[in-house]
């Protein structure tokens, strides 16, 4: 044991530490500041029975969590009348209020991102094989009584009879048309679009397209929205636009599926989702 | 041997405590030029605090009409003429910066200034130690008074003390609520009682700090509590002027008989004036330390005592390192106020200065925050043309709705469409409108058709012009494409 060591110029007892020739120095702390320490201990007990730290221990004052369950109360009380108006109107006449427009949008951006954003991204960007929602095509038609019943009972799922459904035929797989021919009517399909594509192979695929595709696609491939069966003569492409990706459709043909929406999400809800949709780029009236 | 150690350790430990208890300061009344001017900023500080939120300002119907007004619920702050949003936070940083860099300044030069002039602080406790010696008498019957017994004197001069106390600190918290609300408003609610939980929280917030702060707290506020002065030694160097003990002159100290000679001794007489009057309780005449605040109540005491024996005045004066050197040489004085710390501190302040002036008077009505949409970057439609989408939000500032229009430069051939208004547009010209003092969002597409061939990013810029006022406000943006 030593003395501590005592700072000449000051006359204050050191800590001992030293730091390139700078000591530090032991002064001591004003009482109050003890006391201060004290007082701040009683009052976290006496704090403690105002707010109880303690989960489900209610206490004299509210919690922060029953001060936020009143904001939402609150802010659902302020929602109601909204909520009611949208009940009451069908998609078009909330996207003609300018109050309700903008309420159905906000809720139906929340309810896409929880719901759709999954498959069709965050603002209905798409992906391959997931439709876009923000262009300007629609498979299953793009007014607003279109988009409201698609997101009711969706598209090929076994859960809703009123599934919008349909199937194309697996002209490869199940050997309708043969190796070549599918080449040819790929070349075909692409020159549709303007795509480069071979001239000789796609004037042959043009008869093969009349025979098997038209009944669908339409005379000149601009679909058939009853059928969801999309246009083939534009620069959208759900399963990709190359010869190859159209070869392979062609032959074994991949099919989206969609929930239906109507058991799981309310009216309400679904049109704001609706509406929101509507908002994305691809309004048609 | 060991017993020895084990004795001074011992004694050590009994001399170093590890907590100090408060030793009471009573300072002594004085008079002279410095406590004038004391009391005069005193006088103009207090009377901008209690004064500026009765001033009124007419902003025109649904605005309220203070000059000063920080509306806490409606998130605006109206300052004179201005009226800020919170977006415009930035200008409160500036005049935060504004404030540290104007200490810095002020401090390389005269030295702690601020702590010993106008910190809050100093000016309450100042204003509670003259209340205190008002009911309770100078230094001398105040500590008779509290070494003597319970009596009825010392009774009511302690309850008259703490209730006028009270009273200024009811005051001054109750003047800081009036920057935060209507003050002609909220000073009878307060009183008959209608005021709300928050007013009258703040307002026991605000009392109750002020009187403890200003009545019991004092110097421990100065020495222990505040950061300020901890670091206040970095600003100072040679050439800083500070409230200085002129030891050159002062020593060797001692006591003075009438018609002794001042020959072979200091000018100090040891009188301890300058101790007496110290709101610190410190010794000026042991040098620069960290709890003189620079208030200068000691030049005042000192040259009393000077003027009564007929020496000149400044055995205590604002005086510089270096000229304490030059003086104890005898050399000519030299004052050197343009030195390289302050003129960096002048530039830096000067700069930010310009800036919030450029910022304020540069300032719209009209503001528009454009968001180029992340979700899609792009959309591909069905003809290969390339179209962005854009959230735009229009701030609007003024009392009244607004109608701008909406175009854009640098996108040649584009064309524009808004959501939810797909009919109305004319000459890629967009009419929004803007509900008055509120934020308006709308969604706008812009489309270049598939012949131009649409670069990966093409920087442009929305422009929204005020229909009635032809007030611009412009945001650029960016075009995205494959």
């Amino acid at each position: 044991m030593t003395t501590p060591k005592k700072d000449e110029l000051t006359g204050v007892a050191t800590t001992g530490h030293e730091w390139d020739g700078l000591t530090e120095l032991n002064n001591p702390l004003p009482r109050w500041w003890l006391y201060v320490l004290y007082a701040t201990i009683v009052f976290g007990v006496i704090y403690a029975f105002f707010v109880p730290p303690i989960p489900g221990v209610e206490g004299i004052l509210p919690t922060t969590r029953q001060a936020l369950s009143e904001k939402v109360a609150e802010a659902r009380e302020g929602q109601a009348s909204f909520l009611a108006g949208i009940q009451d109107s069908d998609a078009a006449a909330i996207r003609a209020d300018g109050e309700l427009f903008a309420f159905a949008t906000a809720g139906g951006a929340a309810s896409f991102a929880e719901n759709c954003a999954p498959c069709h991204g965050a603002g209905g960007a798409g992906a391959p094989g997931y439709p876009s929602l923000a262009d300007d095509v629609w498979l299953w038609g793009g007014t607003l009584a279109d988009i409201q019943t698609t997101i009711v009972h969706g598209v090929r799922n076994n859960d809703d009879p009123d599934a919008r459904f349909s199937e194309m035929l697996a002209f490869g797989r199940d050997g309708i048309l043969n190796g070549v021919q599918i080449g040819e009517v790929a070349n075909y399909v692409l020159s549709l679009s303007g795509r480069p594509d071979d001239p000789a192979a796609a004037a042959r695929g043009q008869e093969i397209f009349a025979e098997n595709c038209t009944s669908c696609h339409g005379e000149n491939g601009e679909g058939m929205q009853e059928l969801g069966a999309p246009a083939l003569d534009d620069a959208i492409w759900l399963y990709g636009g190359t010869l190859a990706d159209i070869e392979a459709q062609v032959t074994n043909p991949k099919h989206g599926v969609m929930p239906a929406w109507g058991g799981r999400l309310d009216e309400t809800t679904i049109k704001m989702l609706t509406v929101y949709v509507s908002t994305l780029g691809g309004y048609k009236e | 041997m060991a017993d020895v150690y084990a004795d001074q350790e011992a004694q050590s430990r009994k001399e170093q405590s590890l907590y100090a208890s408060r030793v009471k300061v009573y300072p002594k009344k004085v008079w002279g030029q410095v406590r004038k001017l004391k009391w005069a900023t005193l006088i103009v500080l207090l009377g901008i605090y209690y004064i500026a939120p009765w001033l009124r300002w007419d902003r025109g119907p649904n605005a309220p009409d203070q000059a000063f007004l920080i509306d806490m619920p409606h998130r605006r702050a109206y300052f004179l003429w201005l009226e800020i949003w919170p977006q415009e936070v930035y200008f409160l940083v500036g005049l935060l910066l504004l404030g540290a860099l104007g200490m810095f300044f002020v401090t390389s030069l005269f030295g702690r200034i601020w702590c010993g002039h106008t910190c809050p602080q100093t000016v309450w406790t100042d204003l509670f130690m003259w209340v205190e010696r008002l009911i309770e008498g100078d230094r001398n019957q105040r500590i008779r008074l509290d070494k003597a017994g319970f009596s009825f004197d010392k009774l009511w001069r302690k309850t008259a003390k703490h209730a006028a106390w009270v009273v200024i600190a009811i005051l001054t918290g109750g003047a800081w609520i009036m920057y935060f609300n209507d003050a002609p408003t909220v000073v009878p609610a307060i009183l008959n009682g209608t005021a709300g939980i928050k007013v009258y929280g703040f307002l026991f917030l605000f009392t109750a700090t002020t009187y403890l702060l200003a009545g019991w707290a004092r110097e421990q506020v100065c020495i222990y509590m505040c950061p300020w002065p901890r670091f206040q030694s970095a600003m100072y160097d040679e050439d800083t002027l500070a409230v200085t003990y002129r030891e050159w002159r002062g020593e060797p100290r001692g006591k003075h008989k009438k018609g002794e000679s001042w020959e072979n001794r200091g000018h100090c007489v040891d009188c301890r004036a300058c101790v007496a009057v110290c709101p610190m309780g410190i010794d000026i005449r042991d040098g620069m330390q960290l709890e003189c605040i620079g208030c200068g109540l000691c030049i005042d005491a000192c040259n009393n005592i000077m003027d009564n024996l007929d020496l000149p005045r400044g055995l205590v004066g604002y005086d510089s390192q270096r000229n304490q050197d030059l003086q104890a040489t005898g050399k000519p004085l030299h004052f050197h106020f343009i030195r390289p710390r302050t003129i960096v501190y002048a530039v830096i302040f000067s700069l930010i200065c310009g800036l919030m002036a450029w910022g304020l008077l540069s300032r719209s009505t009209v503001e528009v925050n454009v968001l180029h949409d992340r979700n899609p970057v792009f959309v591909t439609l069905s003809d290969g043309s390339i179209r962005n989408g854009y959230t735009i939000r229009v701030l609007n500032k003024t009392r009244d709705e607004k109608v701008y229009k909406l175009s854009f430069d640098g996108l040649g051939y584009a064309t524009m469409s808004v959501v939810g208004q797909e009919d109305s547009m004319a000459d890629n010209i967009a009419r929004l409108t803007a509900a008055p003092n509120m934020v308006a969002t709308y969604h706008v597409f812009l489309t270049v058709p598939p012949e131009l061939e649409a670069e990966e990013s093409h920087a442009f810029e929305f422009t929204l012009t005020d229909r009635d006022t032809g007030a611009v406000a412009h945001h650029e943006t960016v075009f995205r494409g494959p």
